[in-house]
């Protein structure tokens, strides 16, 4: 049973008389905390005094693992982490190795990284707007954006043979080239996919029952979410310009002309529609790369399978679909990572819960987890 | 304030460890005594680090070292905190004043390194069940569930 009483207890309200509290257990298995998680409230009436997340059920011990293990062997570990944006974690790991080991990607590499990055970007928000439109009840947009999903799930399957776990990006370049003819394809899929954000954003964003629940509800502060540490969709939807893309430049980033949506309310509202928004430009940024991509080798010719870096340590960082997603890397100068640690754009996020939950009835805690968007795989590690 | 000043700046407040900020070669770092952490810690968000990205710990054997990753969205640069914390009884002063991100990420660091965070609201493991013996990211962590890997190389 997911939804379960824990206690009940006679307490003082604020105005002396008495009250009687619930203490409910959401989860760990619950649809809507999209994973494992579990939140334990303590209930005034229907109204949300005090929550505790509680986290941890799919933790693999990833970061000790990867101490075991060669740097190439990591990558597939990679993938387990945020396994709706798995191409993400595969290179902010490969970025730190290659700072680590002074690896010159070759610049098609960069470019086919950052088409799969934007492709991957466009995938992780449907899946997101799309389950937490289904937490409110609203199944229609949540066929809607999996159709649009599945299409690139497709067209990654072409790319390398997996459709969650691409093990794709490598220290160095890319695993493969481009197929023939994918490029095509994937101009076809921004093309229509315009006018499927057009459809949903009239259909969800438009719709008066879906901005009744989401605006007003869970409102992050800007400040607030400078000082939680808050990045990607959760920061920039409560006004916070800040965009790794843009602020930090890396890759080939700066050669795109694309703008960062920014919300203004700060509430659930504000973080779906801009996770639409930026859809929108990551179709841009997929135009501009394919128009511009060199000829060139899709990795380093001739670079040995074990790497074995100077000791030292590099820390390297992407926005992915979440977030700023880093990785520190250690190293010994063995073959093996000395320490690997991930800084996880969703674990960083989803502290806010306990914060933003309070004043708010139970019904609208699965909008408050569904805005923040978390995937259990990168919170636990 | 841009990356010029604060690097002057730095330099003489700390005319050791005089930081380097380059984008090519990583960020700058900063290495302090344990006791002055969080006046460092303090004295960089006056200077306009408003986000600590990242707290985590290394094993190095006879100290825990103590990593901080702290960005300022202003100058768009970032910039390690470093500390070693002695591997006896290991506990440094927690952040959570400063930056309240640091709240869960301390309390991964306690869970998986065994470093307590003095000042901190809510110490109790993350990851890990409350009963959990030991502190598995410790290089001499022992379980007998833990796979010894053949050597292929």
């Amino acid at each position: 049973m997911s939804l379960q009483i824990e206690e009940q207890r006679q307490t003082e309200g604020p105005d002396g008389r008495p009250r009687q509290e619930l203490v409910v257990n959401v989860g760990p298995s619950h649809p809507s905390t999209h994973g494992v998680g579990r939140v334990v409230v303590h209930l005034d009436g229907e109204v949300i005094t005090k929550a505790d997340m509680i986290i941890g059920y799919l933790h693999r011990g990833i970061e000790k693992m990867c101490e075991n293990r060669t740097y190439l062997q990591v990558v597939p570990l990679t993938d387990r982490l945020d396994y709706v944006g798995s191409m993400y974690s595969n290179w902010a790991y490969c970025r730190a190795v290659e700072r680590l080991a002074a690896i010159r990607v070759p610049e098609r590499a960069e470019y086919i990284r950052v088409i799969v990055a934007e492709m991957q970007r466009i995938a992780s928000h449907m899946m997101s707007i799309g389950s937490a439109a289904a937490d409110t009840a609203a199944a229609t947009l949540f066929i809607y954006s999996f159709d649009e999903r599945e299409r690139i799930i497709e067209l990654f399957e072409e790319l390398c043979g997996a459709r969650l776990t691409y093990n794709y990006v490598r220290p160095g370049g890319v695993a493969f080239d481009l197929p023939e003819g994918w490029t095509d394809s994937v101009l076809e899929f921004t093309k229509a996919h315009r006018k499927a954000l057009d459809l949903m954003d009239r259909m969800y964003f438009g719709n008066v029952i879906a901005r009744g629940r989401l605006k007003g509800v869970a409102v992050l502060g800007r400040d607030d979410a400078v000082a939680w540490g808050a990045s990607g969709p959760v920061a920039r939807g409560s006004g916070v310009d800040w965009d790794l893309r843009k602020h930090d430049s890396y890759s080939v980033y700066p050669r795109f002309d694309f703008n960062v949506p920014i919300g203004e309310n700060g509430d659930a509202y504000d973080r779906a529609r801009t996770r639409l928004l930026e859809c929108y430009e990551s179709c841009s940024i997929i135009e501009q790369a394919i128009e511009q991509m060199p000829t060139g080798p899709h990795k380093v010719e001739g670079q040995p399978r074990l790497i074995m870096p100077r000791a030292g340590d590099a820390y390297d960082h992407i926005e992915s679909a979440r977030g700023s997603l880093g990785v520190y890397i250690v190293a010994d100068g063995s073959p093996r990572p000395y320490r690997v640690k991930f800084r996880s754009p969703a674990f960083c996020n989803l502290a806010l819960v306990p914060k933003l939950a309070v004043g708010h009835t139970l019904s609208d805690l699965v909008v408050v987890l569904g805005s923040l968007d978390p995937v259990f795989g990168e919170v636990d590690r | 304030m841009n990356i010029d000043e604060l690097r002057d700046h730095l330099c003489g407040q700390y005319p050791d460890l005089c930081p380097l900020f380059s984008i090519e070669f990583g960020d700058g770092t900063l290495q302090v005594e344990c006791r002055g952490l969080y006046d460092a810690a303090a004295d960089l968000k006056s200077l306009g680090f408003d986000m600590l990205g990242m707290v985590t710990a290394v094993d190095r054997g006879e100290h825990f070292e103590m990593v901080y990753r702290l960005t300022s969205r202003e100058m768009s640069v970032g910039m390690f905190l470093k500390c070693l914390v002695p591997r006896d009884k290991p506990h440094t002063r927690s952040l959570y004043d400063l930056w309240p991100a640091a709240l869960w990420q301390e309390r991964e660091v306690y869970d998986l390194f065994g470093i307590e965070f003095d000042g901190h609201p809510d110490l109790r493991r993350i990851m890990l069940p409350e009963d959990w013996v030991g502190h598995p990211l410790r290089k001499d962590y022992q379980d007998e569930r833990i796979i010894k890997r053949p050597d292929y190389i």
